[in-house]
């Protein structure tokens, strides 16, 4: 039971229930689909990006608490932030995630650090690097959707 | 029934953090008793050898088993006869066969292959593959919100282009058993070949195919007490007779010279290359399995247990069944409002009960339901009400959790 609330702790739940930054953005400079073909996760990302940082971020889908939460947590965080300090952010939240533990973890990550509980359950760290692929690949100007699998 | 059947299922005595293991994920695949692990053991210890090729003792004795294990299975869905059973690796490669060496240099444009809403992929991409290297058509039987098939609009689809029909015996989702001898009666009418894929259903009813009439039915092992790796296409012989194999290589050969190759007959023709004997041993292992406790004591069991479930189920606030069909396997499927199958599922494993959520490769019929996903628990011979009440009590620990 302990892992469960570590896993499903009430801002992951509130985040899950209330996304922020859930909605469509007709201006933005990046669209970009990411999907989780196992479990059904589903987004579409906008970006408002200029000189490879982003303004503003927000997304539209469907998914389970886990990936709603983490793009919705990602949606605050990256804002201002350059391509390179995504992919820094990035790394640091795939080791938490999938390691179960980051030096300082709370002062790299921040409110991020919360979903450190996903790695007790293997199979869910795709819900949670699903959005982070996705605005990586934006970002990275890839063609092709993101799929996890 | 059950004390003895659980007796038999090593693996559901374990704990799953700290819990008691709860198996529901019988139609992702069933758990084995130790009567078929024993008899894929024992053939490696005391038995094996290749079948087919040698004249040595070990080759013979193994080349009988192996063909026993045919006569078993014929047996055991009523086939005429032992040539009509062809061993391949899964219900898919058993379809992928019938699509490739049967339908595929009969289709011509314009002519159209008939599914249902409610089949798995692996009874949908074989379909499509041909039907777009020929240029022909899939065409679909609707699924009722109920969840039974709509067999008005499969009368009226079922033209003189219907090259065939392609049907699941049983959903993997809805658990709805299909009314396949009407259909199979129904296709007949209008000289449509029938397929049906029997994956989930011999494990938990009697399969006749002679009753059925059917051209074609496709199982596996696995989902039946048996190991993975093996799979079963019945074919009516004068059809299998009439087909070219589409895999080459030995074993299915009569001749072969560098100007041509001779075939074998069937089921030869159809098993290029060493086959998953041991695999096909623990089969015949399965099928003994499941004739001991009587196939239809255990269908009786399961819808005993499934009535059971239904009802505790349907007591939970905000808990929707997908697939309420008047005739069901023992297959429950289910959503919970404002909360994801995948948390649902996680939040179950961590009490112990093993389920399935997801698409369960049938992603047109999810968008036919409106969900992105479900929760599915589905039962075998070796659950019990135990099993179904701690289900019942995880779901309101998701519910407390997300409330």
């Amino acid at each position: 039971m302990n892992e469960l609330r570590e896993l499903y702790q009430q801002m992951i739940i509130d985040h899950g229930k209330n996304p922020r930054h859930f909605h469509v953005d007709e201006n933005a400079t990046h669209i970009k689909d990411g999907f989780n073909p196992l479990c059904g996760d589903k987004f579409r990302f906008y970006l408002q990006a200029k000189n490879d940082v982003v303004e503003s971020a927000c997304f539209k889908g469907e998914g389970c608490a886990i990936s709603i939460a983490s793009a919705s947590m990602l949606s605050e965080a990256v804002k201002d932030m350059s391509k390179g300090e995504i992919e820094k952010l990035f790394n640091d939240f795939h080791d938490l995630v999938t390691k179960g533990e980051l030096d300082d973890a709370e002062e790299k990550l921040g409110k991020l650090s919360i979903l450190g509980g996903v790695a007790e359950f293997p199979s869910r760290v795709k819900c949670a690097t699903l959005a982070w692929h996705t605005v990586i690949a934006a970002l990275n100007g890839d063609e092709k959707s993101v799929s996890t699998e | 029934m059950i004390e003895q059947v659980i007796n038999d299922f090593p693996i559901l005595k374990q704990e799953i953090r700290g819990k008691r293991l709860a198996y529901l994920d019988s139609g992702a695949t069933a758990q084995k008793p130790r009567q078929v692990i024993d008899a894929i053991s024992n053939f490696y210890l005391a038995d094996n050898s290749n079948v087919h090729r040698g004249v040595h003792a070990l080759s013979e004795r193994s080349t009988a088993l192996y063909e026993g294990v045919r006569k078993k299975t014929a047996d055991f869905i009523n086939a005429k006869s032992s040539k009509e059973i062809v061993f391949v690796k899964s219900t898919t490669e058993a379809i992928n066969l019938v699509a490739q060496s049967y339908l595929k240099p009969l289709l011509n444009k314009g002519d159209e292959i008939l599914i249902s809403e409610m089949a798995h992929h692996a009874n949908i991409v074989p379909w499509q593959l041909i039907a777009k290297e020929k240029g022909a058509e899939l065409k679909v039987i609707p699924v009722l919100d109920c969840g039974e098939l709509d067999i008005d609009k499969a009368h009226a689809l079922m033209t003189d282009r219907t090259k065939l029909l392609a049907i699941t015996h049983v959903s993997n989702v809805l658990g709805t058993i299909n009314p396949v001898k009407e259909l199979v009666d129904m296709a007949h009418a209008k000289s449509i070949p029938v397929l049906i894929d029997g994956a989930q259903a011999v494990l938990h009813q009697k399969v006749d195919v002679q009753d059925l009439d059917c051209e074609f039915y496709a199982f596996s092992s696995h989902k039946m007490y048996g190991p993975t790796g093996v799979g079963v296409l019945f074919g009516k012989y004068e059809i299998l007779d009439s087909m070219t194999p589409y895999q080459g290589g030995g074993d299915m050969i009569m001749q072969v010279s560098w100007d041509k190759t001779e075939f074998q007959a069937p089921p030869t023709r159809f098993e290029a290359g060493t086959p998953n004997i041991a695999g096909v041993i623990g089969l015949g292992a399965a099928i003994e399995y499941i004739n001991d406790l009587g196939i239809d004591s255990i269908y009786q069991y399961e819808q005993e247990l499934l009535t059971y479930a239904t009802e505790k189920l349907k007591t939970i606030p905000g808990l929707r069944i997908i697939g309420e069909a008047n005739h069901k396997a023992a297959v429950v499927s289910f959503v919970l409002d404002g909360i994801h199958p995948h948390d649902i599922a996680t939040i179950l494993d961590v009490e112990g009960i093993a389920v399935r959520a997801g698409h369960h490769c049938a992603m047109p019929l999810m968008e036919r339901f409106k969900v992105p996903a479900t929760v599915r628990a589905s039962m075998a011979c070796y659950n019990s009400k135990e099993d179904i009440d701690q289900l019942v009590a995880g779901i309101k620990k998701v519910i407390e959790i997300f409330s």
